[in-house]
């Protein structure tokens, strides 16, 4: 499982090194036009150095920020026993040494997502939807795929990356902005004409690269961000065993048709599956996740839990002949095999109510239950020492 | 001088050659130590939640006497046990009388709607598989181990500074032991 990582983590270097080589780039051509007699240096430090403080910025403040935009709140065992109990089993099934903060969102769309720069500093978000919809196996999928984003170390390479795209965005915006307002920057034109005519060719080749690199920089971005989906659902799956789990979870999820009030383009490659339905983003090469009916078919088409079944799965389903797993995985040939099924005789409460009821417990809300069968809701905000029951009258003390 | 060089070159390789075999040996004996302390926490807290589980249960289940019976007696079996292997062989039974408790319950609609019952069932559940997940990485770590071990040429340094093998930790469920023979 760790040469899995060191593959991750090969690969994420050179993506890096082509995004950077991207940025330079992009920097140097924009500022060699600018002024020719600069050579382009000071641009490609400029592009840099806006990268490195975004890239810092996010690094240390990213999951903090992620957090807090989607009104997310740190909770305590007793709020959702079940929750922790499952972050626990994976987290052991990870064979990771630390286990992750966990947070509740007030959603009623089931979303999850996991952040944090290193499995030391790691979360999981969860929304209030998703606990309520989902039984035992299924929330215990979707936890593991979290796990293995934490695991495969995605979440800080997904973030630097991001924020290597974002630059590569804003530098050339700036750019091109500024070429239509300035009509092409008149200011440095020289009245030699011959290296006027060396700053025209400059000029194409500076709005060409201010075009084409942020495209084909989304499109290395996106496509290594639905890779890391597929291996976060294989990891998942080998550490729940018991891929039906991720699969019915991702069923209920893509049937849902509630939109997160609390997530935007920046957020949502963060999360199991996109928060919102945009349909024409839906697919292709500019979506950060695969599409979600073939993630489902792709694990029940699984034999074993293994790599290698998943990756023999992804062919099958996908008909390509590449491998979606890096060869030092598929090197792993022991099998555990499929776990048995929990039971989970579930009681068909309202979601709703259930989740208006999780919801309450991340807030202090206390809980009563009465002789007469009505279930009390105290809340924190109730300061007398008893509380007599609306249907029965019967006195409780808290 | 030359050949005497070369001499304390070789020497001087082979030395760092064999502290890095043997840091490598000790990494991972601790790795099997620190994935058994892991099984170890959940089957206190399995050992720690029976009588609980007992107590709840048996105002509601009066025929299942035998079965409560024996879980408590294979509990402190297992409590007493040493060894990996002694270990493995009585919380396998413990395992297997607590999956008959949990068929058993289904026949108790009373005691499915038992909030406490409930709480300790997922409490219950939930150490099951934290067992059986830190159960399949104690073994790996354990493979990994006595691979390194038995391999050329670490096994070498392992005979040196006597590493031994460690046991597998191999739950006997009895009802999957109880697949008869097929004789020809």
């Amino acid at each position: 499982m760790w040469e899995l990582i060191r593959a991750n983590q090969r690969k994420s270097l050179v993506l890096f090194v082509l995004m950077g080589i991207g940025l330079a780039l992009l920097g140097a051509a924009i500022s060699y036009f600018l002024n020719p007699a600069g050579m382009g240096l000071d641009g490609v430090v400029i592009a840099l150095l806006i990268w490195i403080v975004m890239a810092l910025f996010s690094y240390y403040r990213g999951a903090k920020i992620l957090l807090s935009a989607s009104k997310a709140k740190k909770v305590t065992p007793d709020v959702h026993p079940q929750l922790f109990n499952i972050v626990e089993e994976m987290k052991i099934a990870s064979g990771m040494e630390y286990m992750p903060e966990i947070y509740i969102m007030n959603e009623e769309a089931p979303n999850a997502f996991a952040a944090g720069r290193s499995p030391k500093h790691a979360v999981v978000a969860v929304t209030a939807g998703l606990l309520a919809r989902l039984n035992r196996d299924e929330l215990q999928g979707v936890i593991a795929h979290e796990i293995a984003h934490i695991h495969n170390r995605d979440i800080r390479f997904m973030t630097l990356a991001g924020v290597m795209l974002g630059s590569i965005v804003l530098i050339s915006q700036i750019f091109l902005r500024g070429m239509l307002y300035t009509g092409g920057g008149a200011r440095y034109r020289s009245s030699n004409s011959n290296s006027g005519q060396g700053q025209a060719i400059m000029m194409i080749v500076a709005l060409l690269l201010a075009i084409l690199v942020p495209i084909f920089a989304g499109m290395l971005y996106y496509s290594i961000s639905r890779k890391r989906e597929y291996l976060a659902d294989a990891t998942g799956v080998r550490f729940s065993r018991y891929p039906e789990g991720l699969a019915s979870a991702l069923e209920k999820i893509s049937g849902t048709k509630i939109e997160m009030k609390s997530s935007n383009d920046v957020t949502a490659p963060m999360y199991i599956s996109l928060p919102f339905s945009k349909k024409k983003k839906a697919a292709g090469l500019y979506s950060t996740h695969p599409p979600i009916e073939e993630r489902i078919k792709i694990l029940r088409a699984m034999q074993g839990v293994g790599y290698q079944s998943y990756d023999k799965a992804f062919s099958e389903v996908s008909g390509k002949k590449s491998h979606i797993i890096p060869g030092s995985g598929l090197a792993e040939t022991d099998d555990p095999g499929v776990r048995k099924a929990f039971d989970d005789s579930a009681d068909k409460r309202s979601v709703k109510r259930e989740s208006g009821d999780i919801m309450m417990a991340v807030n202090h809300y206390q809980f009563i239950n009465c002789e007469c069968g009505l279930r009390i809701k105290v809340p924190p905000e109730y300061k007398k020492k008893s509380i007599s029951c609306p249907r029965c009258g019967t006195a409780h003390t808290l | 001088m030359a050949p005497l060089l070369i001499i304390l070159g070789i020497i001087v390789v082979l030395v760092i050659w064999l502290i890095g075999i043997y840091n490598s040996l000790v990494k991972l004996r601790n790795q099997v130590k620190n994935a058994w302390s892991q099984i170890d926490v959940q089957l206190k807290r399995r050992h720690d939640l029976i009588p609980n589980l007992i107590e709840t249960v048996k105002g509601y289940m009066k025929h299942e006497k035998e079965t409560l019976e024996n879980i408590t007696a294979y509990r402190s079996q297992a409590m007493e046990a040493s060894s990996v292997g002694e270990k493995a062989k009585a919380e396998g039974l413990l395992g297997g009388a607590l999956g008959q408790l949990q068929v058993a319950v289904e026949a108790y609609p009373d005691l499915k709607a038992n909030q406490n019952f409930l709480s300790l069932q997922e409490e219950l559940t939930s150490t099951e598989n934290k067992i059986s997940f830190s159960r399949q990485n104690y073994n790996d770590q354990v493979l990994f181990y006595n691979n390194k071990i038995q391999m050329f040429p670490s096994n070498i340094v392992a005979n040196m500074f006597s590493f031994s093998e460690e046991e597998f930790f191999e739950l006997e469920d009895p009802s999957e032991k109880a697949v008869p023979k097929v004789e020809f």
